[in-house]
């Protein structure tokens, strides 16, 4: 059983603190989106009123057919895995997992088969008998995985899973999450604050900040295409550059760069989006070349990143960070330019 | 390091203090003689006899232990939803609420007495006995939040959240799952009220009436006319069921939670 998710205009209050704004959202069958975003964008608040720990002021929660917004929580067949694992610390392993089945009235025989092969399928019929006190934060995340997905909901939702875990095992995670999720084919939302995450197991990925979604698309757009200097901000995009359209020059568009250069922005590629405008780039979009069409600057600061030299560079735009080559470190003080890489750089409205 | 010999005396002091009165206390419950005196002359245990023979304190000792657990049940009854209504919405609710629940500690209780005098027995009506039983509630109340209450604030609420989501009532996960969570807490402030509701006097001594009267306060009309080791023998007696009581917990869960 599929299903899809749907909000439609949700508004929600703390108080008398608006936390979400006028939210759509809508995750297809078997899709699993990310929220993600810093702490207080909202991010959590959503995924609780879709939880049902919170009402919405106004707007509604769709899930397939059902209508969710004013159905109790433990109604509302959700599986839910959170940042604490929240596991029943009275019960075992075994205890846990059959919880869901248990409150379902599932007999004790097909509850015993279904949560055994629950458990197995995340690796822990030698821990059945534990308590949660008795297993590591990995193996933790893995009992409130069985214990969400044994319930066979059609809908998993992800409350910043992997934060408590160390660096190798959160890859190791969300490896499993993303391979249990696709097999069972569930639809899913996972909220995170950390991009490598959301980016590597998303369908697609919801940016959120002050309550709104700034910009939901797949991660390869996000990443090389943001929307707004908010998004492009976020994934990296540390240089704004402002820019004005000077002239036409044949299938391309001469804009001018701070200091009076020029650069032409391929029609195929970018769509200025007005007359003045800004060029969006990461370190990596800035070479560093001691001479040629580009911004000009003075050298500062020399940062080594392994794979090559970053530079803080005082130009007539402002502080930009540009990468040099590894085989030719400059020194502070040199007179340079920074030159645009236009295939990684996207355009904004100013 | 060595310590200070200062120090040592000054811990030696602190234990004599502590100690000392209880070692006098059994000393003299155990004298033949027929008054009150220290160190005991001759050795027996006819006063603890004694307890059992007057009717008046058998009589006193059930309305006690009836009180202790009445009171304490009520005052569980009250205090554990509140305290949880503060420890789940302690971020939504005012923090002098948390107040509100240990005033019955902080108002001389020769106050909190009189007053309940007043209000329940006179001003209510209440029979002894109920007057008794909302007073001695009222009285241990504080140890019921304060001591579930320090549980619950330990209790991680997304377990809670987890048991709904996986389709438990509200109601029924506070019962199956909040609730097993913080037995400790539950049993120590029941212990410690328990304990408070037995020794209390002055609550007790505005609401006891023509026929009813509880342990402490028949020593006290005891001691008045007789004056004899049967309120030494008394007291030993409760000091061991104190005693009894917190080697069950210290056994069964350790001590360390009561300070916790």
């Amino acid at each position: 059983m599929t299903v899809s998710l749907t909000l439609t205009g949700i508004t929600a209050h703390y108080g008398t603190t608006k936390v979400l704004e006028d939210l759509d959202l809508h995750v297809g069958e078997g899709e699993l989106v990310s929220l993600l975003g810093a702490s207080g964008c909202g991010k959590t608040t959503t995924l609780r009123l879709v939880a049902g720990f919170l009402e919405p002021t106004t707007g509604t929660i769709q899930l397939g057919e059902r209508d969710l917004t004013r159905l109790p929580a433990h109604a509302r067949n959700i599986g839910l895995v959170f940042q604490t694992y929240a596991l029943f610390p009275h019960l075992s392993v075994r205890d846990n997992v059959a919880f869901g089945l248990k409150q379902r009235g599932i007999p004790g025989a097909e509850r015993k088969r279904r949560t055994d092969e629950m458990i197995a399928r995340v690796g822990l019929t030698d821990f059945a008998d534990r308590y949660p006190a008795n297993l590591s934060g990995g193996q933790r995340q893995r009992v409130a995985l069985a214990r969400a997905l044994v319930i066979e909901p059609p809908l998993l939702m992800f409350d910043e899973p992997l934060s408590n875990l160390d660096a190798k095992l959160r890859v190791d995670m969300r490896v499993e999450i993303r391979r249990l999720q696709q097999q069972n084919g569930t639809t899913a939302l996972y909220v995170t604050h950390d991009q490598e995450e959301a980016f590597s197991i998303s369908d697609r990925v919801a940016i959120m900040n002050a309550g709104r979604i700034m910009q939901l698309d797949r991660p390869e757009v996000l990443y090389s295409r943001p929307a707004n200097a908010f998004v492009a901000d976020f994934v990296g995009f540390e240089n704004m550059i402002p820019m004005r359209a000077v002239a036409e020059a044949g299938d391309a568009v001469r804009a001018e760069l701070p200091g009076g250069a020029t650069l032409d922005l391929p029609k195929g590629t970018f769509t200025v989006p007005s007359k003045e405008f800004t060029l969006a780039t990461r370190p990596e979009g800035l070479l560093v070349a001691p001479a040629g069409d580009g911004i000009p600057t003075t050298l500062g600061l020399r940062t080594y990143l392994g794979r090559a030299y970053q530079y803080q560079c005082d130009t007539p735009a402002g502080e930009l960070k540009a990468n040099g080559p590894l085989s030719t470190p400059y020194q502070i003080g040199t007179p340079a330019v920074l030159i645009p890489q236009p295939e990684q750089c996207c355009l904004l409205p100013a | 390091m060595k310590t200070h010999p200062l120090l040592i005396a000054f811990a030696a002091l602190t234990f004599a203090f502590l100690i000392g009165p209880l070692i006098i206390i059994i000393g003299t419950s155990l004298s033949e003689t027929s008054f009150l005196t220290f160190p005991p002359q001759g050795l027996s245990l006819k006063w603890y006899e004694n307890i059992f023979e007057i009717s008046a304190f058998r009589r006193t000792m059930v309305t006690s232990f009836t009180l202790a657990v009445g009171g304490t049940a009520l005052s569980m009854l009250i205090g554990i939803p509140a305290a949880y209504a503060m420890a789940r919405y302690r971020y939504d609710l005012p923090a002098f609420l948390g107040n509100i629940y240990v005033l019955p500690i902080l108002i001389p209780e020769i106050v909190l007495g009189f007053s309940l005098m007043k209000s329940v027995a006179i001003g209510a009506g209440f029979p002894i006995m109920a007057a008794l039983l909302v007073g001695h509630a009222l009285l241990v109340l504080p140890y019921c939040v304060r001591v579930v209450g320090a549980s619950l604030n330990a209790f991680d609420f997304s377990i809670e959240e987890a048991a709904v989501s996986l389709g438990c009532p509200r109601w029924k996960a506070f019962v199956t799952v909040v609730l097993p969570n913080v037995r400790a807490g539950i049993i120590a402030g029941f212990i410690l009220a328990f304990i408070t509701s037995l020794n209390d006097v002055s609550i007790s001594i505005f609401l006891t009436g023509p026929g009813v009267s509880t342990l402490p306060i028949q020593l006290l009309a005891h001691m008045e006319q007789f004056f004899d080791p049967t309120i030494a023998s008394v007291s030993v007696l409760l000091m061991f069921v104190t005693v009894a009581v917190m080697a069950v917990v210290e056994r069964t869960l350790g001590l360390t939670f009561l300070t916790k």
